[in-house]
């Protein structure tokens, strides 16, 4: 505990001094260009979604729920897709989907909470950071005030990236719905009383309320239909804050649960149709309102899951993942190397792709801010954007 | 013969001396504690008093309060449970072989006898005499989590809350060999189907990262070899009962945290529990359910690693390591007090206690505790709900507003927001906020505070100030106009930050 004290302090400490000075002049961020996060929370299987159906080990390790090669839809000569993730191909063929396979870090961390943790602030596997990538990237580069807010998680009750700092975050479930029940948070000016921790907390979330209602109150009528469901409802809410003339600079939807230690096959299925029935939703709304050229959209779980099936037709927690880039200036196409199924670590797929490089190409390609006082660390950005 | 005497009366003078060290904060506030401290004790340890029971409890020193309060809990709930609780549950031959329409409608029945069984234990923490009980049933449903989601049957929920009260304030060293064996339990971490060749590792890493040593204090081989030892521990599909299957159990040598041996899966569990990790874990979340929201000086860190020495040493009675922690200086401490945010259930089962607003259906209430982050049985993961600043955000701190507005509305009628628009606003924030809220009532809730009738159960002619004392655990930190009075003093108390904290 008092290591990882002193680990917390050192590394935040190391971080700042990364930082650029707030005195020098601050790299001007492009957060016109919105980035949209989706969290497949649990640990979603990457050896399910991107399926080595030319691999006879495969189907050697998952004999009940390894997907056969007629159901999948082949990509290449070696990689397929889950079938339900059929509505996401006419992306693929237009090449604005990319997809990462093999995305870990070292010394994974098998735990579900300390796993995300490590993801949501881009930490070393023994480094404790209390704030999330995208706080931290909010710090060093601020989002213009103008914006009505630097994030929103929409339709979960946790920031994820968002978290800590003095990032001007919102949760919301439903824009219109926000801006009617703003009028009840209270102007931080008649604070009278001292402080504590919780009590900050309340009048900070009171100002970010009030700074974001108006914002994104403007009702904004969409034309796309969109599936029924939490996630459905979420892709819609994400579209209607997309295409609201005062900026946000990333938002956040979660689906889930990916935990499927049993009877995996039915609840992927399910899962990989909302997915990829929202995301294809989502892509039209963007289309409708000439955003879908300034979005990129992420999706990034804790982990991928063990290579063998286990006994109740499920799979238990595993390492590296496959996660998916869209957006209208994505180069669509395979990144990152496929991990061995014949040289596993302790029953486990060795990653290829540190989660940190996506997250670099995010701040340096797509927002134009250096990565490196952002991510604790140099991380080689892949080339993920249409030059 | 002689030195054995005096080495006893040195071994006398030592105990009488550590007993003096321990009662010491009860010396020093032998006195009656008054109406600040009786709020606080009851804000904290229950789920918000009424000035009736502040006023009783102010007449009392701390310590006679505090021996108040544990002598009073309870082990099993006053409110009659739904009848289907003891009905046999439905055996998984029978699921499989239902049509869809067949599964359609079970799944609607399970979803109705979940909501009442929500809606059950709100009555029960509403109308409880002991609300330290009902705080403590919930914080070990925040420990020892299960989901309906994937338990689905509800009576095995049932069954599980009955056992998390049986224990609240028990000994946790029992809780925890029942929980393991508890059916909700084996099902929630697949405990049920970890087979000898084939073990499932989600309960082994969990009882250890969350239910006893919390990270950092084992490896990823001690859990492959706990899952190995807790083999055989089953369900039976059938009747939902623990069943033990000894032809499942890997018999092989296991080595869990340096012990090796064919362990069984209570061998593991007492390998957890003679770990000092195992208490010190459990009085760091007790801290900061009661206490504040983490030790923030020495004295603190002092106090809560006393209290964690004293729960250790009497072999995990929680009686023992509540009433220490209640008789810290830190507890006490005016710098500690409405430091922690009130929950979702505090705040709404604390208002309708606090204000005694009488209730005759609990149901919509489960919709808005719901809405406000906390589904009950139905925590967002086996973490459980993570709780302080973190039920705190824009949406959720809008939710409470608008929850003080319509209790403390004047017009005693309920209200949708902007009806005239046209548009469905209960409707929309049911259906599009956080949670699985399929099939919960939709109606507006009818709650509503007499505001005249409980001013004048104030003692005295209160005065604003004193008002504010009763409502409030620490000052509004919003301004409140001067001329404020009655019903629109109290609305404006509930709508200020401060009547989130306890």
């Amino acid at each position: 505990m008092r290591r990882r004290d002193f680990l917390r302090h050192c590394s935040d400490a190391g971080l700042a001094l990364l930082a650029p000075s707030p005195a020098r002049a601050r790299p001007a961020a492009r957060y016109d260009q919105l980035l949209i996060l989706v969290e497949l929370k649990g640990g979603n299987d990457g050896l399910n979604t991107l399926v080595p159906f030319a691999d006879p080990t495969y189907y050697r390790l998952r004999p009940r729920i390894g997907l056969k090669r007629e159901t999948v839809l082949q990509l290449d000569e070696r990689c397929a897709l889950h079938p339900a993730l059929e509505p996401l191909l006419a992306l693929w063929q237009a090449r604005e989907l990319a997809i990462v396979q093999g995305v870990g870090y070292p010394k994974p961390n098998l735990s579900h909470f300390r796993s995300i943790e490590i993801w949501d602030t881009a930490a070393r596997s023994d480094q404790y950071l209390d704030n999330g990538w995208l706080a931290r990237a909010f710090a060093v580069a601020p989002v213009p005030s103008s914006f009505a807010a630097d994030g929103v998680a929409v339709g979960s009750n946790d920031f994820g990236p968002l978290a800590g700092g003095n990032a001007r975050s919102i949760v919301l479930a439903d824009p219109a719905q926000f801006a009617r029940q703003a009028r009840l948070a209270q102007s931080a000016q008649s604070a009278r009383a001292p402080a504590n921790a919780a009590l900050a907390h309340i009048r900070k979330v009171e100002a970010d309320v009030l700074h974001a209602a108006n914002g994104i109150a403007s009702r904004v009528e969409l034309r796309t239909a969109f599936p029924p469901g939490p996630f459905g409802n979420a892709t819609r809410a994400a579209a209607q804050i997309a295409a609201a003339p005062a900026g946000v600079a990333a938002l956040r939807l979660t689906l889930g649960s990916f935990d499927t230690h049993q009877n995996q096959p039915g609840t992927h299925a399910a899962l990989f149709k909302q997915l990829a029935e929202g995301l294809v939703a989502l892509r039209a709304a963007l289309h409708e309102h000439g955003r879908w050229e300034s979005t990129l959209i992420l999706t990034y779980s804790e982990f991928g899951r063990r290579a063998q099936e286990n006994a109740s037709g499920g799979t238990d927690h595993g390492t590296a993942g496959v996660h998916f880039v869209l957006g209208g200036r994505v180069a669509g196409g395979l990144y990152g190397a496929t991990p061995s199924l014949d040289h596993l670590d302790n029953g486990n797929l060795v990653h290829s792709v540190d989660f940190r490089s996506v997250y670099a190409s995010v701040l340096e390609h797509w927002w134009g801010i250096p990565a490196a006082g952002i991510l604790a660390g140099r991380f080689a950005p892949l080339e993920l954007l249409r030059s | 013969m002689r030195t054995a005497t005096t080495s006893r009366s040195k071994a006398a003078v030592m105990r009488y001396l550590l007993l003096l060290t321990l009662l010491l904060p009860s010396l020093v506030s032998a006195a009656a504690q008054g109406m600040d401290d009786a709020r606080h004790l009851l804000g904290r340890a229950g789920l918000g008093a009424s000035p009736r029971q502040i006023i009783e409890f102010s007449g009392l020193s701390r310590v006679q309060a505090v021996d108040r309060l544990l002598a009073t809990t309870h082990h099993a709930a006053l409110t009659p449970p739904p009848e289907w609780v003891s009905e046999a549950i439905t055996p998984r031959h029978v699921l499989r072989d239902m049509s869809p329409d067949e599964r359609k409608d079970f799944e609607h029945r399970e979803r109705q006898r979940g909501l009442q069984l929500r809606g059950w234990w709100l009555q029960e923490m509403l109308g409880t005499p002991s609300p330290l009980t009902e705080r403590m049933t919930l914080f070990w449903h925040n420990h020892f989590v299960s989901g309906q989601h994937k338990v689905r049957q509800p009576q095995l929920l049932y069954q599980q809350n009955a056992l998390l009260r049986r224990h609240a304030t028990g000994n946790f060293a029992e809780l925890l060999h029942a929980v393991a064996k508890d059916p909700a339990m084996l099902i929630y971490l697949d405990s049920a189907s970890n087979r000898k060749d084939q073990p499932n590792e989600n309960f082994a890493r969990e009882v250890m990262e969350l239910f006893t040593l919390g990270e950092g204090h084992y490896g990823e081989q001690d859990i492959r070899d706990a899952a190995r030892a807790f083999t055989g521990w089953s369900v039976d599909p059938d009747n939902g009962e623990f069943r033990w299957r000894p032809a499942q159990h890997d018999m092989g040598e296991k080595t869990v945290l340096g012990h090796s041996g064919n362990l069984t899966g209570d061998e593991v569990l007492d390998l957890l529990l003679a770990q000092p990790a195992t208490a010190d874990f459990i009085v760091a979340k007790l801290w900061r359910e009661f206490v504040s929201p983490g030790p923030a000086n020495p004295q603190e860190r002092r106090e809560r690693a006393q209290v964690a020495a004293r729960f250790r040493a009497s072999a995990y009675d929680l009686e023992t390591a509540l009433r220490a922690l209640f008789l810290t200086r830190s507890f006490w401490a005016a710098s500690n007090r409405g430091t922690l945010l009130k929950s979702p259930v505090d705040l709404v089962v604390g208002t309708i206690r606090q204000f005694e607003i009488p209730v005759s259906n609990p149901l919509p209430l489960v919709t808005v505790t719901t809405q406000l982050g906390q589904n009950l049985f139905a925590p967002p993961n086996v973490k459980g709900w993570p709780g302080g600043t973190a039920w705190i955000n824009s949406q959720t701190l809008l939710g409470r507003k608008q929850f003080a507005e319509r209790v403390f509305r004047a017009d005693g009628m309920p209200r949708l927001e902007h009806p005239a628009q046209g548009d469905r606003p209960t409707a929309t924030a049911m259906a599009t906020s956080p949670g699985d809220q399929r099939g919960m009532p939709r109606t507006p809730y009818e709650i509503v505070v007499d505001a005249d009738g409980w001013l004048a159960s104030l003692p005295g002619s209160a005065s604003p100030s004193e008002i504010e004392r009763f409502v409030l655990a620490r000052p509004p930190a919003g301004t409140l106009p001067v001329d404020a009075r009655g019903r629109e003093l109290l609305r404006l108390l509930a709508l200020d930050p401060a009547y989130q904290l306890r």
